[in-house]
């Protein structure tokens, strides 16, 4: 076929471009970003092995040590490790979360404009929207589940529904990094919000959402801020899954439905954004 | 292909019927079969030359009190290369996104290939090649990944996108920076990868804003080259420029633009012809006395145009004018006779440069 003549396929018709663009618009801009992604694999990959190996040697080799000596009555009766692992795995998905649906966005309609090179083709902007959540949901999801594949490593994750963490953690991302996103693609100019929201928001919820002790152990006056916080959510059904924390199935269910509550709500509020602004 | 294809009918129902022979049994291919034969059905209503690509009828664009486009009409036929010139905020840039579909129209009629990009944009936009105004290429992606990732948002396979990718390179005459990162590029070649992007559906329309802005003259002659071998490979072409040079060089016709109004269409010839004399004399006087000695050339020449930096006399023949400015004693510090252009035409249309 390709011998002579002829050799070079002709592209299919518009109207075909066009059909198949209202059908897989969104994959076909995650595979862009995804394709970016892959240039810094290296990066990523040893981001994703060596903070939770560093993490868990911390928590697991030393705190734990020191925790343990007093008992494991405060941590529902599991070694320190197996309580703050869900944790760490939540967290790193929040904190990855934080930046790839921060600057990214900002990048794409300001910095190097990325987004308008897509937006002149067949696809629209809640598509392109979209395709960045799938790329960088994905991501996160691979990241959690060598988190996770870490954490069995190191002997953390005794029950046998442990590997949802990696899920619980790749939605708690994500309920924490849409409504981030909606309000990144309504900026017009950083002038330091997302270094504010790093360390105003991102840092507190770090610390303050039952991540290293339970939330129990906090004066109500800061209490709160586990209640709203994805990681509070994403945390403690982590320790369902993982060790079979006890817990009302009450709140077993309110952690779901924050949680997909908030990834859904800022979904579409980050689609209703990209359409305003870019087709204005 | 859509475009060259001018008999008595419309484009639509051949449109609609490589849809349906393309298609049968998809459903989502169903749902655009049905638009487009709902579109044929409007462009019926609302006839047009059978071989126009694009039509624009009293297209109109505001931003709340700001009119930017106001009520511009034309029509562009396939394989012609179509200019709108003016200078910056005149307008072409709002309207060349409307043409793209990327911005809505506040009022007025646009079809493009029958198709209403306001309800079609998807559609409208794949038949399209568009070499925006701000490069906009990946720079995390080599150059060659760039195209690649572009023929992607035209869900275009890796079997036709490797080898054409290669063809436009080759095209684009970056074939030795293929591997190259993009921020390697200087300007000029920045500008013809994303010609080179913007051809890898093989487009029949390709719609170019203020394609040579900020290069150098020679980038500028290189890319005038490219652009010109594609309108002799019947590739219908819509630019916007604010270079008169630019418009002479490419445009078969245009509009000429200010403040969101058309004021005056035709051939580059035509126009000058129409606007203008054969021939200019630019006198420079000194800045100080440009306008004052002017009154003393009070019938040389058909009409006098008095600039900040010199006098412009329109003329039929420079030389004899000049010898009239010489015969009542004027002594300019420079003198220079040459052809009218577009910027003459631009400057009587409005009393302003196109360039300030």
């Amino acid at each position: 076929m390709s011998e002579t003549g002829r050799s070079i396929q002709r592209a299919h018709s518009p109207a075909v471009s066009a059909a198949k663009a209202r059908r897989w618009g969104s994959l076909y801009y995650a595979e862009h970003w995804l394709r970016v992604l892959a240039k810094y694999g290296w990066s990523v990959f040893l981001y994703s092995v060596a903070q939770p190996v560093a993490y868990l040697l911390a928590m697991g080799v030393g705190l734990a040590s020191l925790v343990d000596a007093n008992g494991s009555a405060a941590f529902g009766g599991v070694g320190y490790l197996a309580f703050v692992a869900p944790a760490l795995v939540v967290s790193a998905a929040v904190m990855t979360a934080s930046g790839e649906f921060s600057y990214p966005v900002m990048d794409g309609f300001k910095w190097r404009r990325v987004y308008y090179g897509p937006h002149a083709s067949p696809l629209a902007p809640e598509q392109i929207a979209t395709g960045h959540i799938l790329a960088c949901g994905l991501r996160i999801l691979l990241q959690s589940l060598a988190y996770f594949a870490i954490v069995v490593m190191f002997g953390a994750a005794p029950g046998p529904w442990g590997w949802l963490t990696a899920v619980v953690g790749t939605v708690s991302g994500l309920a924490f990094g849409l409504p981030l996103m909606a309000y990144a693609a309504s900026l017009t100019k950083d002038s330091g919000q997302f270094a504010l929201v790093q360390r105003f928001i991102v840092v507190p919820l770090f610390l303050f959402s039952g991540t290293f002790f339970p939330l129990d152990s906090l004066p109500l006056a800061v209490r709160w801020i586990g209640w709203i916080s994805p990681v509070w959510h994403g945390t403690e059904l982590g320790r369902v899954f993982s060790y079979g924390m006890e817990e009302s199935p009450l709140l077993t269910l309110a952690h779901v439905v924050f949680l997909i509550v908030a990834t859904v709500a800022g979904w579409i509020l980050t689609r209703r954004r990209f359409v305003v602004r870019m087709g204005a | 292909m859509l475009g060259k294809r001018n008999g008595s009918e419309t484009l639509l129902p051949e449109n609609a019927w490589r849809l349906f022979h393309a298609f049968q049994g998809s459903t989502s291919v169903l749902k655009v079969h049905n638009e487009a034969i709902r579109s044929a059905s409007t462009s019926a209503r609302f006839p047009m030359n059978s071989s126009a690509v694009i039509s624009a009828e009293n297209l109109t664009k505001t931003y709340g009190d700001l009119v930017a486009v106001n009520a511009i009409s034309f029509e562009v036929t396939a394989g012609e290369s179509f200019g709108l010139l003016g200078p910056n905020g005149a307008g072409k840039s709002t309207t060349m996104k409307m043409i793209g579909g990327v911005t809505q129209r506040t009022s007025g009629r646009l079809s493009i290939l029958g198709l209403d990009p306001e309800s079609n944009g998807p559609e409208v936009r794949a038949h399209l090649g568009v070499v925006p105004q701000q490069d906009n290429l990946d720079e995390e992606l080599k150059v060659r990944d760039n195209l690649l990732v572009y023929g992607r948002y035209f869900g275009l396979p890796m079997s036709y996108l490797r080898p054409k990718a290669d063809e436009l390179l080759a095209f684009a005459q970056l074939t030795d920076k293929a591997t190259s990162r993009v921020d390697a590029l200087s300007g000029g070649m920045k500008r013809r990868l994303t010609i080179a992007r913007s051809l890898i559906n093989e487009p029949r329309i390709l719609l170019l804003d203020e394609p040579t802005t900020g290069l150098d003259p020679q980038a500028r002659h290189t890319l005038w080259d490219r652009l010109f071998r594609l309108k002799e490979q019947g590739v219908t072409l819509i630019l916007t420029t604010h270079y008169m040079d630019e418009a002479e060089q490419l445009c078969d016709r245009l509009i000429v633009v200010d403040k969101g109004r058309i004021m005056a269409e035709g051939t580059p010839a035509s126009l000058i012809r129409q606007y203008s004399t054969r021939e200019v004399l630019e006198l420079r006087f000194g800045s100080e006395r440009n306008s004052s000695i002017a009154s003393h050339l009070e019938g040389i020449g058909e009409r006098l145009e008095v600039l900040p930096d010199r006098v412009l006399v329109y003329s039929y023949d420079g030389e004899e004018s000049l010898e009239q400015v010489s015969a009542r004693g004027l002594r300019p510090l420079t003198s220079l006779v040459r052809r009218s252009t577009l910027e003459d035409v631009f400057l009587r249309l409005t009393g302003r440069s196109l360039v300030d």
